[in-house]
């Protein structure tokens, strides 16, 4: 009974290529293996043709798939939940895999980054991509933290030098406090005595 | 029942309210009227968390009677709800969490009030301090978000359920937890005001304070990490840590609480660090308020839809009047946080503190920064963009990673200079071991030139390892003393050793367990997931895992609706266990939801353990087939652990130390040396 109420995201209903719907599992399978006999020039000639198609077959398939994870993850889903594209499985999210094949045919098309990015701004708006461009006024965003640092370690450095600099507190009469050797060798019998 | 609990609360605001005016009076006076006016706004302090109590008791027992005549139980609540659930009712929602935090903090007012003696015109000006945040807190409840309001017509059959994110074990302690964390850091706050306005002499805040200070440090960890847990085990997308503008807020105050709980040692041991150590604490308490303020005012989108409405701009106000009183006090009675040492040598304790505190405040701004970008753009560029996880991975990662390497070479530092010598015998096996750690990783297949993650997971194992090892060589050198001395066994001798000071030796198993925490977390990139519909009998092999398809089973309960996957796990051809991904259809809600199952592979490889963490996603409505999402998450078990190491670390900081032993000197020095003295 409760069953259609688990159906889950109506637009894999809408992809014409249902293998590729999945996004990233579609992924899987590409790679099928033959058998070959090693018997004449020609043949051995075309066999090392198959071979070398099937290597660059094999390259491109590895690089669309980390390309398509490495985009996926430079992406939002644009649901509004808040989740990266490819980590996005709200359940009834109506983007996240209308999304991925978005990206998927880019990738296929032979997009570079940069162009592929800028056909899901150009779609779904600047908020899509999870982290500032380094371009414009989002280069403070990434520059910020490290000018922060920088100007703590210089504060830190001026309170130290100031500290280091600063005469000692006035004591009270006859009190000697050890420098030198004569502190070395308390802090050498101290530590001989507690060993610690 | 709904009357009461608005009468509640409307006299808890009256005796808030003379609670903090009766006792700023009486802060001015001398003579005996003044003290028993004080007297009197300690009692209505008191009388103030029956109030509330009374009115969180009234909003409990509603949701257990099903009383959906008032809104808020009719929008959190449904007849069906498991008890442990219509109990957590009291923190769901936005009304319910405000009183919770009011509750919260008239119980940490009660407590203070009652031991008032240990100080009295400090606990005097604390307890005002308190009472003035306690009205903030019931100024809203009773104005702005009552959660007594009433629903209009007639009263609802049924409420429209809580929402299923939140119905889970962990849900009932978790806000809890945050709370007490939150709203505990006003009471160090409280006093910390309170000793700057009243020019309080020496540190003897500090230790009255301390074990608040880290009781409330130990609940906002585990309330921290309660949410990673939450968020791993329900929201079924693999991970732990979002970097959600509310996860953001929550992390921004354990920050700048850890800086607090690490200098505040140089004030109480040196007399050094004072201006800073008030703001950190007053950066703490205004963080806590602006995470809450962040949860409610819906100014930043966040996967945390708690309701959105307009007291955002109370929350503002109180923070920019809170930030205007602290500013005015820390200006004008400067002269009174001079500093009574001067640092000696870079290589000191008291330097590696310095520069602790500078990486975990560079690490709260990258995130405050952050979190608070898109408004930034917004307003500069005309519109937001998105700051998300790729961005506080690369930015605070590293400095995390400085952060680690402070953890492991403070504690070898000593007060005041240390010689290159000691650094030098006390740094080198640590040091050796760490190395291995890295050269191993590197040897297992880890290529740290190829990856920035890859990097950063071997320089963050680099570092773990050398804090364990640093704990480690700590305790065995201490111990070989003892048992040297007394003849114990090693194991006693470091258990002797612990006790005689708790507070250093605590603070070292906590870091040991903030470095397994790290381990759990360097596995990221290592994390393997495979998506596929799967029939009877099909297969996913996932790392050396294979699993199998056994079948679906549904079942139903007043409550809910659900579905199993039955997944056997193999390893090596052998049946390791079998698990049972599930989803649900809450019937009042009428949402959905996703439970995820993991695995902890302990069994099979205890070091290197994994989770095998398996999602039923649903089924695809073309093919009519259900969708398995497998995950490998390797080493993630530890950062749990890691968090139980912590917790133990922190109740053993809270322990008294034993009597210290006094070691006879050989020849005669200037006093009596100590075994033990000294964090």
């Amino acid at each position: 009974m409760a069953s259609n109420k688990f159906q889950r995201r109506p637009e894999l209903q809408q992809s014409p290529e249902p293998p590729r719907s999945r996004g990233r599992a579609a992924l899987q399978g590409h790679v099928t293996r033959t058998k070959f006999r090693w018997a004449s020039a020609p043949a051995r000639l075309f066999q090392v043709l198959i071979l070398t198609a099937a290597i660059f077959l094999f390259m491109g398939a590895g690089d669309t798939d980390a390309r398509f994870k490495d985009l996926g993850h430079r992406m939002m889903c644009a649901c509004g939940c808040g989740q990266i594209l490819l980590e996005c499985n709200h359940v009834g999210c109506t983007y996240s895999d209308k999304m991925r094949n978005q990206l998927l045919a880019s990738i296929d098309r032979g997009n570079n980054d940069d162009l592929v990015l800028q056909g899901f701004v150009q779609e779904y708006g600047p908020t899509v991509i999870a982290a500032p461009t380094a371009t414009g006024f989002n280069r403070i965003a990434w520059i910020m933290p490290f000018v922060a640092l920088a100007l703590g370690i210089t504060f830190v450095i001026y309170v130290v030098r100031s500290w280091r600099n600063r005469p000692e507190p006035a004591l009270a009469d006859g009190i000697i406090i050890p420098q030198g050797r004569e502190l070395d060798d308390l802090r050498r019998q101290a530590r001989r005595e507690t060993d610690l | 029942m709904s009357q009461i609990g608005s009468f509640a609360l409307l006299l808890a605001l009256g005796l808030s309210a003379y609670s903090f005016l009766a006792g700023f009076l009486s802060l001015f006076g001398k003579d005996a009227a003044s003290a028993r006016l004080g007297e009197t706004a300690r009692r209505a302090g008191i009388a103030t968390f029956a109030a509330v109590l009374l009115a969180g008791i009234v909003l409990v027992v509603a949701a257990f009677n099903d009383d959906f005549s008032i809104a808020y139980i009719f929008h959190h609540s449904n007849r069906e709800l498991p008890a442990a659930y219509k109990f957590a009712v009291l923190w769901s929602g936005q009304e319910g969490s405000l009183l919770f935090w009011s509750l919260l903090l008239a119980g940490y007012g009660f407590v203070l009030r009652l031991r008032y003696k240990t100080d009295q015109r400090l606990f005097a000006y604390a307890s005002v301090i308190i009472a003035s945040v306690q009205v903030f807190f019931l100024l809203i409840l009773n104005f702005a978000a009552h959660p007594f309001a009433i629903e209009q017509g007639a009263p609802p059959a049924d409420g429209t359920g809580l929402n299923p994110l939140l119905q889970y074990p962990e849900m009932v302690i978790h806000p809890p937890m945050l709370y007490l964390g939150y709203v505990g850091f006003t009471v160090p706050f409280a006093f910390a005001l309170g000793a700057l306005i009243m020019k309080y002499p020496g540190e003897k805040w500090i230790q009255i304070t301390r074990r608040w200070t880290m009781v409330t440090w130990c609940f906002l960890t585990v309330g921290v990490f309660l949410g990673a847990h939450w968020a791993y085990a329900v929201l079924g997308w693999g991970g732990y840590w979002g970097w959600d503008p509310v996860e953001n807020a929550s992390l921004m105050p354990w920050l700048t609480g850890t800086a607090f709980l690490h200098s505040v040692m140089m004030q109480e041991k040196r007399g050094m660090l004072k201006v800073w150590n008030m703001a950190l604490i007053f950066a703490t308490f205004l963080l806590s308020m602006l995470g809450t303020f962040l949860t409610r005012s819906g100014v930043i989108s966040s996967v945390h839809a708690f309701a959105q409405s307009s007291i955002g701009t109370w929350f503002l106000v109180f923070i920019g009047l809170t930030l205007a009183v602290c500013s005015f006090f820390l200006v004008a009675n400067r002269s009174h946080l001079k500093s009574e040492h001067k640092l000696e040598s870079l290589a000191s304790r008291e330097s590696s503190f310095l520069f602790n505190n500078l990486l975990l405040l560079t690490v709260c701004f990258t995130i405050l920064w952050g979190t608070f970008f898109p408004i930034l753009s917004e307003f500069a560029q005309g519109h937001k963009v998105t700051v998300g996880p790729p961005f506080f991975n690369r930015v605070a990662v590293p400095v995390a990673l400085l952060l680690l390497l402070l953890t492991a070479v403070g504690p070898l530092l000593a007060w005041r200079k240390t010689s290159i010598e000691s650094v030098k015998r006390n740094f080198l096996y640590p040091a050796i071991g760490s190395i291995a750690v890295g050269g191993m990783m590197i040897l297992f297949g880890v290529r740290p030139w190829e990856d920035p993650s890859y990097f950063y997971a071997t320089m963050a194992a680099i570092l773990s390892a050398l804090v364990i090892f640093t704990v480690i060589s700590e305790f065995l050198r201490g111990g070989r003393v003892i048992a040297g001395k007394s003849q114990q066994n090693l194991f006693a001798a470091m258990l002797q050793l612990c006790r005689r000071n708790t507070r250093r030796y605590g603070g070292y198993i906590v870091h040991f367990g903030v470095a397994l925490v790290v381990i759990g977390i360097l596995g990221t990139p290592f994390n393997k997931e495979v998506e596929k519909e799967m029939g009877f009998g099909d297969k996913i092999n996932i790392g050396p895992y294979t699993l199998v398809c056994q079948s679906y089973t549904q079942d139903d309960n007043p409550n809910y609706a659900n579905e199993w996957a039955i997944i056997n796990v193999f390893r090596s051809g052998k049946l390791i266990t079998t698990m049972f991904p599930e989803r649900r259809f809450y019937k009042a809600s009428g949402q959905p939801q996703t439970l995820p199952r993991i695995y902890p592979s302990f069994r099979e490889d205890f070091f290197l353990v994994s989770d095998v963490y398996l999602v039923y996603e649903g089924k695809n409505e073309t093919t009519g087939r259900p969708i398995i999402k497998a995950h490998i998450n390797p080493l993630v078990p530890w950062i749990w652990i890691g968090l139980i190491i912590m917790v133990f670390g922190t109740i053993v900081a809270l322990v008294p130390n034993t009597a210290p032993v006094r070691v006879p000197a050989t020849s005669p020095v200037r006093a009596p040396a100590q075994v033990g003295a000294g964090d």
